[in-house]
């Protein structure tokens, strides 16, 4: 029987010199320094993944890397990044990483509330302390996706937050991931959180390319939310830089009557791959996971996620808006699992798109995989234009197109945000949304005058 | 002053001819009433004066004060003064009702070269118009026309009516769906309104709006085009004989 070796790709090969480059320096002690042996390992025989793959079915890294750029060794140039902080405004505490980088004359890290500890992931690295195998490796359904694999073999900084068992934050944990974009560059970045018992915490991600180089991005976020916590994740990837490609992970783990929700909107996005991992580790827990997509020109944006009802009594939610233009394409891979033991689950899964004019596309592919008898689950996609009688009706009142298209699409995305519960961060978001659609309906003027 | 000249209109997908030479003027104060059974053309009209896309107008032209509005957008027919009030308001998720009125108003001032309204004149008027129609104050912080009931939809019509005010108002079976009490505040609210410069089109089913709101003519429409003209007794007499002899069921 022949012996069948898997073909290396150029960045594959480059991959690999960088890891055996890079081990030495990267962050971590005995136990990490397996880890990331063990993870690369896993990458090595696996490679990039590829469309053959379902669960990367339309975005094939493996093609989308023909070269593996230099790993960022530290931040760019401040200037952007501390611009692009005043334009934000966060009303939070700041944890600001430049090109994968912390850096804490940007961020506000003083007279932290009682509760809450923040240091930076490459210090937990070496720390020593015997939880982080466990924590690093997140869900087990995440287990042998082999973008995570190169994620925690190359992981160089983040965030590491702790927030004590009940305490209810006042102001929300912001990530932000400021990109330079000064050089073309892979960053490699992980940050966790983790929220003691009846803890309640926002926390939002921002990432944002400043420059217009392209980047490789390969960033997660875990957290671990104890019993009876109440968790709000905010996620936003806009202004990335043209022939970017980012894969930004979430893995969470919930525990017993607590709450998750999360949020993410791209949009001015090049390509992206989000995944979403959940895990239930106690009853009576709800998710929602949602989002907006907002898609021009040939940008990608894909959402696969795997919500894993691993105990009785859960219930999720997802909802998904994406609105399409030009060549973009859109992605959503739902999957939820109902295990065996799983009795009374409650799921519905939406991923609704508008696609605004042809040469937009969108692939939905919602998934139910349900081993127990008694739960309730739903899904369903859907892939429309503009509704006409809609838009009539604007225009009926005296809208004009432009103006009428651009209310019915900021309704139709809205729709996800408005269950985000902190209003301030529910403002951002539309902001968001609202200068994507001025943009577009300027562009739309301009093109018919 | 709205006229109608051999309107020949079918639908633009289909071969299906709707409107087969329709001749009609409605004049300045004027409240005109066409009554028709179903499938007669009466919504197909009101759709092809606002200006919907799904028609194809073969023949003929529509007057507002003498300019023809076929050349124009729906939007530009609204700003021009043609209002249609819906026979079903579309429910529209996610738009305030307020920013969908506010947007609405300084679109047709801005099509006409009018100032913007400065918000608390705008919440002024709007108080002022939801007042009259019995218009609580929490519909209009909801999303447009979602979860209202069939009243509240069609006094919300009224509203954007009075808001606007439009120099011809036409109104699609606004009676459907209502109860008496609902009907008769629309129906007052439709009277408020009526001036000498101002011409309005009733489309019903029914002799029963007419008694609240008396129209001056009564056109009888059947199969897409205006059969008979009288005063507002032939709405009595249709009601009692129907449409039958008009050559279609009722």
């Amino acid at each position: 029987m022949a012996i069948v070796t898997p073909l290396k790709t150029a960045a594959e090969q480059q991959l690999a010199q960088q890891y055996a480059d890079a081990k030495a320096e990267l962050p971590g002690g005995p136990a990490v320094r397996k880890l990331r042996e063990d993870a690369f390992a896993g990458f090595e025989a696996k490679g990039l993944p590829h469309r053959r793959l379902e669960s990367w079915r339309y975005t094939d890294l493996r093609a989308l890397l023909r070269e593996a750029r230099p790993l960022a060794t530290g931040p760019g140039r401040l200037d952007a990044a501390r611009a692009k902080l005043a334009e934000l405004a966060l009303d939070a505490t700041v944890v600001v990483l430049v090109d994968g980088a912390f850096v804490p004359e940007l961020s506000s890290l003083e007279g932290l509330p009682e509760g809450l500890s923040v240091q930076t992931l490459a210090d937990a690295l070496v720390s020593g302390r015997d939880d982080l195998p466990r924590v690093l490796a997140g869900p087990s359904v995440a287990a042998d996706d082999s973008g995570l694999m190169l994620n925690a073999a190359l992981m160089r900084d983040g965030s590491f937050v702790e927030i004590a068992a009940g305490v209810a934050l006042e102001k929300p944990i912001a990530i932000v991931r400021l990109f330079s974009g000064e050089n073309e560059i892979s960053v490699y970045g992980r940050s966790v959180v983790l929220i003691g018992d009846g803890a309640k915490a926002t926390i939002i991600e921002v990432n944002a390319c400043l420059g217009k180089a392209p980047q490789q991005l390969n960033v997660a976020l875990v957290v671990e939310a104890g019993s009876e916590t109440e968790v709000e994740h905010i996620r936003l990837v806009t202004d990335q830089s043209e022939g970017s490609v980012g894969v930004f992970s979430l893995l969470a783990t919930v525990g017993a009557h607590a709450k998750f929700d999360s949020f993410a909107l791209v949009c001015n996005a090049a390509t992206v791959r989000q995944q979403h991992f959940v895990r239930y580790a106690g009853e009576h827990t709800e998710v929602g996971l949602r989002g907006i997509n907002l898609l021009g020109g040939t940008e990608h944006s894909d959402v696969t996620l795997i919500v894993d009802h691993e105990v009785p009594h859960g219930t999720s939610r997802e909802l998904f808006k994406s609105i399409i233009g030009g060549e973009g394409t859109g992605v959503f891979q739902g999957k939820v699992v109902v295990r065996q033991h799983a009795q009374k689950t409650d799921g519905s899964m939406k991923s609704n798109a508008l696609l605004l004019n042809e040469g937009a596309t969108m692939f939905n592919k919602p998934e139910l995989e349900i081993f127990a008898d008694d739960v309730v689950c739903g899904h369903g996609a859907t892939v429309a234009q503009i509704d006409g009688e809609q838009l009539f009706y604007l225009m009926a009142r005296g809208l004009p197109r432009p103006q009428a298209e651009a209310l019915v699409l900021q309704a139709f995305a809205g729709e996800a945000a408005e269950f985000i519960a902190d209003e301030n961060v529910r403002a951002l978001v539309m902001s968001e949304v609202e200068a994507w659609l001025a943009a577009r309906e300027a562009a739309s003027q301009v093109s018919t005058v | 002053m709205l006229e109608i000249r051999n309107l020949v209109v079918k639908i633009a997908d289909e071969d299906k001819q709707i409107l087969n030479g329709l001749n009609l003027t409605v004049n300045d104060g004027e409240v005109a009433a066409i009554m028709g059974p179903n499938g007669s053309g009466k919504s197909t009209l009101s759709y092809v004066i606002a200006g919907k896309e799904d028609y194809e107008v073969l023949d003929g032209e529509i007057l507002l004060n003498g300019e023809n509005v076929l050349e124009m957008e729906a939007d530009q027919r609204a700003a021009a003064g043609i209002f249609l009030a819906f026979q079903y308001p579309l429910e529209i998720p996610g738009v305030a009702t307020m920013t969908f009125l506010k947007a609405a108003m300084n679109a047709q001032r801005k099509a006409r070269g009018e100032d913007e309204l400065l918000t608390p004149d705008f919440i002024k008027q709007v108080n002022a118009a939801a007042d009259k129609l019995g218009i609580a104050k929490d519909m209009l912080r909801r999303p447009l026309n979602v979860g209202f009931s069939g009243g509240e939809k069609k006094r919300m019509e009224i509203l954007q009516m009075a808001l606007l005010s439009p120099s011809m108002c036409i109104l699609d079976e606004t009676d459907s769906g209502l109860d008496i009490d609902a009907l008769r505040i629309v129906a007052e609210g439709v009277n408020a309104l009526r001036s000498k410069n101002r011409g309005f089109l009733v489309i019903t089913h029914y002799q029963r709006l007419l008694d609240h709101i008396v129209p001056d003519t009564v056109h009888v429409m059947s199969q897409g085009k205006i059969v008979r003209t009288g005063g507002k007794e032939l709405a009595l007499e249709l009601e009692k004989s129907g449409y039958a002899s008009y050559g279609e069921a009722a």
